[in-house]
């Protein structure tokens, strides 16, 4: 477990980035996060986190496909959100872990 | 008298229908298990259907057979659970009530979910493995094939025995080989995940056998839809793959009476505890194997591990006990990695499948995360168990809950 610090806030990450305590996310560390990923943060990002935070805490499986149903964007759009991979991208801006969906 | 009512009739119904009946007084508890076919599919075996290993007849037999005396079963396709009322509508207008219901309903593919699957060349350039039709189509063609390019596709996850694409593009490197046509055939194995597989090591290992055997992977490839004209894949990144032939893994739902009722999350799979099994809802509700929204394998062999920890489960609700079992999402596959060999991964909801030696730490007979013939043999030996032995609920000399023990850190 190590620590690396967003917004002048110190949070819990695991090997690959992701953050451990999703209580320690504010919207302030998303956008920082996402800078490192190359992706300027719009409303419609921090709609798409605020979802997937949702289920997260609802522990509801988090899939590409569930994105695309969520009314807040389709897949196309949100593969445009977050290029390459949407849902890892979005996972560890969202402060939550790597979506296990595939197992 | 108190009703038990299953809902589904496959593996894990067929299982907890035995076991059930073994628990519980007669006098005491109806038990009915409710499915729409009336006959039972081996479904392990449809993969070896395309290559003419195993024929129609090999992977059937009336699910009659497999009910145990002193259980009801009704053919009939269920149309509504209404778990308020403690009663399940059945199509033919049937009510039934229950006291405890165990979800057992499986998943289906639903290729009318990726636009261009289901057309004019679904089973002609395009099939699937996972029906009997469609496995028995894809055995049609191969016999006269001369070569091409040959695409499997995932198109999302989960699956159904995640493991099969594996084994399908290993067992087709294999057929290409001794018909002589290896070279004239190119297999991709074009996958929405990261790697071969999800879990680290095994990932490696399994993407190694991929490149031994000039098998090309494709990762982080989402299906968006299939232009069957063109012949090619297109995901939603606008990446596109050319195919002559493409064996699809269509996207998989849970049951649409688990929809129909309101069950599911958005992929009809019954929201349950993960270890207790229970659904989240309604505390006289279960649910086991592929139906539920576990996450592990949706494979039988979570189905008969899970079976152990129900039938204690349900017993401690009928008894109004806390629960006393956990499932830990223990999950054990073969591997069928062709030319008569096999693997074999063990793994379970906290550790990743690991190398070693099972069931008997240090001395096996079969090897864990490695090739070995012995673990070809088991998955052979595996459908005279499944008929005989798990389908009936009778011990297997492998423990419900994962152990450590013969596995290398």
């Amino acid at each position: 477990m190590s620590q690396k610090v967003y917004a002048g806030t110190t949070v819990d990450v695991n090997e690959e980035g992701y953050m451990t305590d999703a209580s320690q996310w504010t919207k302030e560390i998303a956008r920082e996060i996402a800078k490192e990923e190359n992706i300027d943060l719009t409303d419609k990002h921090l709609a798409v986190c605020e979802f997937i935070r949702n289920k997260q805490a609802n522990s509801e499986s988090i899939t590409i496909r569930s994105v695309g149903n969520s009314g807040i964007i389709d897949i196309k759009g949100f593969y445009q959100l977050f290029p390459g991979a949407p849902m890892k991208k979005a996972a560890k801006i969202a402060g939550i872990p790597k979506p296990a969906s595939c197992v | 008298m108190k009703k038990l009512l299953i809902l589904g009739g496959g593996t894990g119904g067929t299982i907890m229908a035995n076991k059930m009946r073994h628990e519980l007084e007669r006098d005491e508890w109806e038990i009915t298990v409710v499915d729409r076919e009336k006959t039972h599919f081996y479904q392990p075996g449809f993969l070896f259907i395309p290559f003419g290993h195993y024929k129609k007849q090999d992977v059937v037999k009336p699910k009659n057979n497999f009910i145990p005396f002193g259980v009801n079963l009704i053919i009939q396709k269920i149309d509504k659970i209404d778990p308020e009322n403690n009663l399940v509508v059945l199509a033919d207008g049937i009510v039934l009530k229950y006291d405890l219901l165990v979800i057992a309903t499986g998943t289906r593919v639903v290729p009318e979910e990726t636009p261009g699957l289901l057309g004019p060349e679904w089973k002609k350039s395009i099939f699937d493995f996972y029906t009997p039709d469609g496995a028995i189509a894809l055995a049609n063609f191969f016999k006269t094939w001369q070569g091409g390019e040959l695409v499997l596709n995932i198109a999302d996850m989960p699956i159904k025995c995640p493991v099969a694409p594996l084994e399908f593009v290993f067992f087709a490197d294999a057929f290409f080989v001794e018909r002589g046509l290896r070279n004239k055939v190119n297999i991709s194995y074009v996958t929405p995940m990261s790697g071969a597989f999800t879990k680290p090591r095994a990932a490696k290992v399994l993407g190694a056998m991929l490149e031994d055997k000039n098998i090309k992977i494709i990762p982080d490839f989402y299906l968006e839809r299939v232009d069957s004209e063109a012949k090619k894949l297109i995901s939603y990144d606008e990446r596109e793959v050319p195919y002559d032939v493409l064996i699809s893994i269509p996207v998989h739902k849970g049951d649409e009476v688990i929809e129909a009722s309101g069950l599911g999350d958005d992929m009809g799979f019954v929201k349950a505890d993960k270890h207790t099994l229970q659904s989240v809802d309604f505390p006289n509700v279960f649910v086991l194997g592929d139906a539920g929204n576990f996450p592990t394998s949706k494979a039988g062999s979570v189905v008969h591990f899970q079976a152990d920890i129900l039938t204690e489960n349900l017993l401690c609700a009928i008894e109004n006990r806390p629960f006393t079992a956990s499932y830990d999402g223990h999950s054990n596959c073969y591997i069928e990695t062709g030319f008569g060999k096999g693997a074999l991964i063990d793994f379970n909801y906290d550790t990743e499948p690991l190398p070693g030696l099972f069931p008997l730490p240090g001395i096996g007979p079969f090897g864990l995360l490695q090739e070995t013939r012995m673990n070809h043999y088991g998955k052979l030996l595996f459908r005279w168990i499944y008929w005989h032995i798990l389908l009936k609920g009778k011990e297997m000399p492998i423990d419900s809950k994962m152990t450590m023990a013969g596995k290398k850190l």
